[in-house]
């Protein structure tokens, strides 16, 4: 279809675009503006646009000391926390599936559509859903308030199973054939051949699960007590409610945009090598 | 060096489908044997049984003497060229060849100076630092080659090398491997489709049908002497004409109403036939008795194809173009009797 090109038709888009772009920017703006004032210029329900003097202040606090009230934790070891957890899901699901998927679709072992089956229909069952058994099994093996006991429940993937056996199905069979001449065991395999044609799988995946762990908000809540182990959604929600004092929304903001950062990092950071992988891949 | 020997080798399927169906022949130390019949005949089954990536049912396969059915394909000392080359597409080409050296605990050095033979001799010495993707599909396959090349197995095995490529860059890379074959005087084993591949590349033929062997022997004799109907129409081209009629007397056959001469040997009077003539082997000869009513004519440019009936059956005769009149509707011919193959009309085997 060939348009003429008029003022209207050229500038249109970028308006359109600019105007999703300020919607979706504005909050998390607002978010930045009042970490940098005082409560008192918060409180009083004038937040100017622009951001405060108190940049420096408010961040080294929620940082290092954290709140006054609620949670004493600095929000440091909360970002630590939330950034084990999140890698800990995204490296284990990786992990559990690409082996998993590794199984099904290169071993020939009885049962493996049954075994298939039951990988496909956990999907129907997400932490939410089986919260009370997962509960009470991680408590019962002491995993309370620890690093595994937020992790482990979470990184059985049916997802990352799926999408690897989807991937590995299109790998050529020649290329297990070559490797078999070639003297590579079914490891060397799926470390030389299988490992870095997924790449591209891996990286998608890494980016979904990171956010998908860093997010999580349920499960922390449930599993710890200590304010050591909190993670950052949970400090955040625990900044924001408060019994009796007044809420310190210019630290409860530093923080939300301080959450941000790394999920944001992980996007950036893996988004080249997602495109490389897809602009790369071929089998 | 070695030579390979099969003795009643049988595939079935789980699902009780028969792939190959008892095949035993002996390839001799440096020879070059293809293995050719349409799809579906067992000949790659054949092929990745000896390689060891498929099962053998039943049956002996030897190299070099040794009983090789349960062993590895790694330790069968056997190289493969697969038919999508199956590089590894996330590897340079330098380390696509020194991957199977690597695993074999090869010392580098040697590795280095392997590959770098190996480039040589197939002209691929500027392409070893690119990926497969940055190569044309005649260098991948020259690759391909190199993989096998550089692990100096005592068999290679090649599964339908050259299918990927276009027409000018098959009969290019066909001379390359005849002539590596020729060098390097490796045992090889290939399977094609392609007739012309097989005329060209062996020095043993096998013939297969539907998990069978039809015909074992050198390009000449599988040509000149097909054992059957099969044989006869699948190799060369145009196929052979294929004419019904039966035995009239001792040295002549009566194809629907005409009368062609040849060794009739000791068939019976009445006994029904097929009468096998090559196309090019039918001579013009006008004014003769014997004439075929043209449909229509094909140049080839060297020569000319009149399709037509003989005695109201099908009939293609090849001749060079200044012989006959393009728009001819009618052509006397001479079928020397030599040239005529006899084949039971029963069971399609050679009388």
């Amino acid at each position: 279809m060939v348009e003429k090109e008029t003022a209207f038709s050229k500038y249109m888009p970028h308006v359109v675009l600019l105007l999703g772009v300020l919607i979706i920017f504005l909050p998390v703006w607002l978010a930045f503006v009042a970490s940098t004032w005082d409560p008192a210029t918060i409180s009083n329900g004038k937040l100017p646009l622009t951001p405060g003097p108190y940049f420096i202040e408010n961040y080294k606090r929620i940082l290092f000391s954290g709140t006054s009230s609620s949670t004493r934790e600095p929000v440091w070891s909360m970002l630590g926390n939330s950034f084990i957890m999140a890698i800990g899901v995204a490296v284990g699901k990786i992990i559990i599936s690409i082996l998993s998927a590794f199984a099904l679709v290169y071993y020939k072992f009885p049962l493996r559509r049954t075994v298939f089956w039951f990988i496909f229909i956990t999907l129907m069952l997400p932490v939410e859903v089986r919260i009370f058994p997962t509960y009470k099994i991680v408590a019962d093996l002491g995993m309370l308030d620890t690093y595994h006991g937020l992790i482990i429940p979470l990184i059985a993937s049916a997802t990352g199973t799926l999408l690897f056996r989807q991937f590995f199905m299109t790998v050529p069979d020649e290329l297990l054939e070559a490797s078999k001449i070639d003297a590579a065991g079914p490891f060397r395999f799926f470390k030389d051949t299988l490992v870095p044609l997924s790449m591209t799988t891996i990286a998608a995946l890494f980016v979904i699960q990171f956010i998908y762990g860093w997010n999580q908000y349920l499960w922390p809540l449930l599993i710890t007590t200590k304010d050591s182990m909190q993670t950052i959604v949970i400090g955040i929600r625990k900044m924001i409610v408060t019994q009796d004092a007044l809420t310190e929304w210019q630290l409860a903001m530093a923080t939300a945009v301080l959450a941000l950062l790394p999920p944001v990092a992980v996007v950036i950071g893996m988004q080249k090598l997602f495109v490389k992988g897809l602009v790369e891949t071929e089998k | 060096m070695a030579d390979v020997t099969l003795k009643d080798i049988r595939k079935v399927y789980p699902g009780g489908f028969e792939a190959v169906k008892g095949i035993g022949f002996a390839i001799p130390d440096g020879g070059f044997c293809v293995l050719v019949g349409p799809s579906g005949c067992g000949k790659s089954t054949l092929l990745r049984m000896i390689a060891g990536l498929e099962r053998i049912s039943s049956g002996e396969c030897r190299i070099n003497g040794r009983l090789v059915n349960d062993v590895e394909p790694a330790d069968r000392d056997i190289a493969m060229v697969f038919q999508n080359y199956a590089l590894y597409p996330h590897m340079s080409v330098y380390d696509n060849m020194a991957y199977g050296l690597r695993n074999r605990k090869t010392p580098e050095d040697e590795i280095r100076r392997r590959v770098a033979d190996a480039a040589k001799i197939l002209a691929i010495e500027p392409l070893l630092e690119r990926r497969p993707r940055a190569l044309s599909g005649g260098q991948r396959q020259r690759v391909a080659m190199g993989r096998a090349i550089v692990r100096k197995p005592q068999v290679f095995l090649f599964d339908e090398p050259l299918s990927n490529l276009d027409a000018k860059l098959r009969v290019h890379m066909r001379v390359e491997i005849k002539k590596l074959h020729k060098s390097l005087g490796v045992t090889s084993i290939y399977v094609t489709h392609d007739q012309v591949e097989a005329m060209t590349l062996a020095d043993m033929i096998v013939v297969m049908n539907a998990g069978r062997i039809e015909q074992i022997g050198t390009p000449l004799e599988v040509y000149a002497r097909p054992e059957s109907t099969f044989v006869a129409t699948f190799i060369g081209s145009p196929a052979m004409n294929l004419l019904k009629g039966s035995v009239a007397d001792a040295g002549t056959v009566a194809v629907g109403g005409t009368r062609i001469s040849c060794e009739t040997g000791n068939a019976a009077t009445g006994t029904e036939v097929l009468v096998g003539i090559r196309p090019d082997e039918v001579a013009l000869k006008p004014g003769a008795p014997l004439t075929v009513d043209v449909t229509f004519a094909e140049e080839l440019g060297p020569s000319r194809l009149y399709h037509g009936t003989l005695g109201g059956q099908d009939m293609v005769i090849q001749v060079v173009p200044h012989a006959a009149d393009p728009a001819a509707t009618r052509l006397g011919i001479d079928i020397p009797a030599r040239a005529v193959h006899l084949f039971d009309a029963a069971s399609g085997r050679r009388l």
